[in-house]
């Protein structure tokens, strides 16, 4: 009885500190933010908290985000429709885009090309970067001044004579002439925070594709070259099956992480509003205006539709898999 | 075979591709190394009056080349006026902190998830395996309001303790992997010797999972040292400010002084560069450990 007793006990004791972590940091702030979802207050003027029922969901919603001191909207339109609609189309633009092109590069490097692994270490370097420095190199890179790299380019070239008139006439957010302000526009701000995202983490999903090529099975291969097929039938009917568990990480690790993005935006913008993300917006509703419930109340929504993604992913790639079996 | 492919004419092709593939990912980072060596005049382009000819002569500005006036001193500046050398620090003591509580925490953890035998052990995995979806921001509010409750704002722990915690899921699958390889049978003779739990853990256990603190600790040390949210929300002082946030700093000191900028970035982004140089096989190891098993 008493030996049992220790034994449990001592369960409990290895558990224990990564329960305080994670129960005290992740767990229990879940539920907070979800309790505080419900309700308006202000941490800094240490106002009462206000029951708002489902209040906040409905503001998220409509667009109709006022300042409660003027009664008026805030000066840049804040509305998480838009902010979703971003990051969904930042998702569709990883996953369609820089998924598929890290794909390409793997079965290239995997199939035992000359300095692969120079080329893989290569094309994984920019992930270790911290995402506030691509953020705040390509704002250079980006600059619409004399110094910008992108647009001293683009001039070197002649491309600037077309593209920039080409851009202006499809600009309808503003009457402004598009003169290689590329983070200054509706328009171009979201696909120029795309173009770092890209850059910095193609190398991220060709290594993970890179290793789980690497561990098909030998035999599988000599077999099918054997049996004369080409490169692209083994690709396609051999090698991408055989990893499908990888491009699930993938596809989820491409999703939440636009969903999550904030750093770059962050980084890249002196104003996010033209590129506002869920997270750019909590952090404007919690920190610029001090609106804590509705804040939270973003959280709530990430924190949802990650899971929900997460979930439709994995079902996703589980009945293909089935259908193939 | 390999003779064959090296005279293929399509790898030819493919090298090219991947050359300018490599030209794509290097040129930002040589451009942001010699910038930070130029001057504003070399960055900007300027002009001047020629004397003999009495006519202004448009000196354009230097994007691609080597700096002609090399100007170390915008390092100086970044230093010094940026604060860069006090952020590095800082960084490194938040991050060397967070390895060592969440290598601890996730060991002992993985030890009783694996090694011990309980009900309701594969629950608990998967318990903290909801920490691998969990995105951060469903914390700010909450730790924010008890940190600030707590007067913890502005210390290292404001960012110790909610890194180790997000660490923690990834730390713990990352040692199911490794623990998994060792075989019951040492435990088994320990136990015969006369050991207990914690004994067969501090002694037999622990010291074969070293390779494990290298994965958990490269995983979790690129994790913290490049995170912005938690670090501009919970420490605004800039006694205890981590790189990132210095870095956006940048934005308000010197939006026309384009070399410190430079110069802090580059400050920035050497150390993690170095090591990865020194350890690149590993570190892609611990990446690909730490998404192929999740």
């Amino acid at each position: 009885m008493k030996r049992t007793f220790t034994y449990k006990l001592n369960i409990f004791l290895f558990l224990l500190p990564a329960l305080i972590l994670f129960i005290g940091i992740l767990i229990a702030p879940i539920i907070m933010s979800a309790y505080y979802s419900f309700h308006e207050f202000n941490l800094v003027a240490n106002t009462d908290m206000e029951y708002v029922g489902l209040n906040n969901y409905r503001i998220l919603f409509s667009s109709m985000l006022t300042n409660p001191n003027t009664g008026k909207l805030y000066a840049n339109s804040m509305y998480l429709g838009d902010a979703l609609a971003h990051s969904l189309i930042l998702a569709a633009l990883s996953t369609f885009i820089q998924l598929p092109l890290a794909l390409i590069i793997a079965l290239k490097l995997s199939k035992g090309i000359r300095g692969e692994r120079a080329y893989l270490s290569i094309f994984f370097m920019p992930v270790l970067i911290s995402t506030v420095i691509i953020g705040r190199l390509w704002m250079n890179i980006y600059d619409p001044g004399q110094a910008g790299l992108l647009n001293a380019g683009l001039r070197a070239l002649g491309i600037d004579k077309w593209l920039f008139p080409a851009i202006t006439s499809r600009i309808t957010s503003s009457k402004l002439p598009f003169t290689g302000q590329w983070t200054g526009f509706r328009e171009t701000a979201l696909l120029a925070a795309f173009i770092p995202i890209l850059w910095q983490y193609v190398g991220y999903h060709m290594l993970l594709m890179y290793a789980g090529i690497k561990g098909v099975p030998a035999d599988l291969l000599e077999a099918a070259q054997l049996d004369g097929c080409t490169e692209g039938q083994v690709n396609r009917f051999i090698i991408i099956p055989y990893i499908k568990p990888i491009l699930k990480v993938c596809v989820i690790f491409a999703v939440t992480g636009s969903l999550k993005s904030f750093d770059l935006i962050y980084a890249l913008m002196k104003d996010t509003s033209r590129a506002e993300l869920p997270s750019t917006l909590m952090y404007k509703l919690l920190f610029l205006h001090q609106r804590y419930g509705l804040g939270s109340t973003v959280a709530v929504i990430l924190i949802v539709l990650c899971f929900l993604f997460a979930m439709l992913i994995s079902l996703a790639f589980r009945d293909k898999g089935a259908k193939v079996a | 075979m390999r003779e064959v492919r090296k005279f293929k004419p399509s790898n030819i092709i493919v090298h090219i591709l991947l050359l300018i593939l490599v030209l794509i990912n290097l040129f930002p980072l040589y451009w942001m190394v010699t910038f930070s060596l130029k001057n504003n005049d070399e960055i900007l382009g300027y002009s001047y009056v020629d004397e003999a000819t009495g006519e202004r002569v448009l000196v354009p500005p230097n994007h691609v080349g080597l700096p002609q006036h090399w100007e170390w001193g915008n390092y100086n500046k970044a230093m010094n006026t940026g604060n860069m050398g006090q952020y590095f620090i800082n960084s490194l003591a938040v991050s060397t902190s967070v390895i060592a509580i969440t290598v601890i925490a996730s060991f002992m953890a993985t030890y009783a998830l694996t090694r011990m035998v309980w009900k309701g052990r594969k629950m608990m995995n998967k318990f903290f395996m909801l920490g691998l979806t969990i995105p951060i921001h469903a914390a700010i509010v909450p730790v924010f309001t008890i940190l600030s409750k707590m007067k913890l704002l502005n210390t290292y722990a404001a960012l110790i303790v909610p890194y180790a915690a997000f660490s923690l899921s990834m730390g713990i699958l990352i040692s199911i992997g490794f623990m998994g390889d060792i075989p019951y049978d040492l435990d088994e003779a320990a136990f015969l010797d006369g050991c207990g739990v914690w004994k067969i853990f501090f002694r037999v256990i622990a010291p074969l999972m070293m390779p494990a603190i290298a994965t958990v600790g490269i995983y979790t040390f690129l994790q913290c040292w490049n995170e912005l949210l938690f670090a501009t929300i919970f420490v605004s002082s800039g006694k205890y400010r981590t790189l990132p946030v210095g870095v956006q700093q940048l934005f308000g000191q010197y939006t026309t002084d384009w070399g410190p900028i430079g110069a802090a970035l580059t400050i920035a982004t050497l150390p993690t560069m170095i090591v990865y140089i020194l350890l690149s096989k590993r570190i892609q190891d611990s990446f690909i450990a730490g998404a192929v098993k999740g």
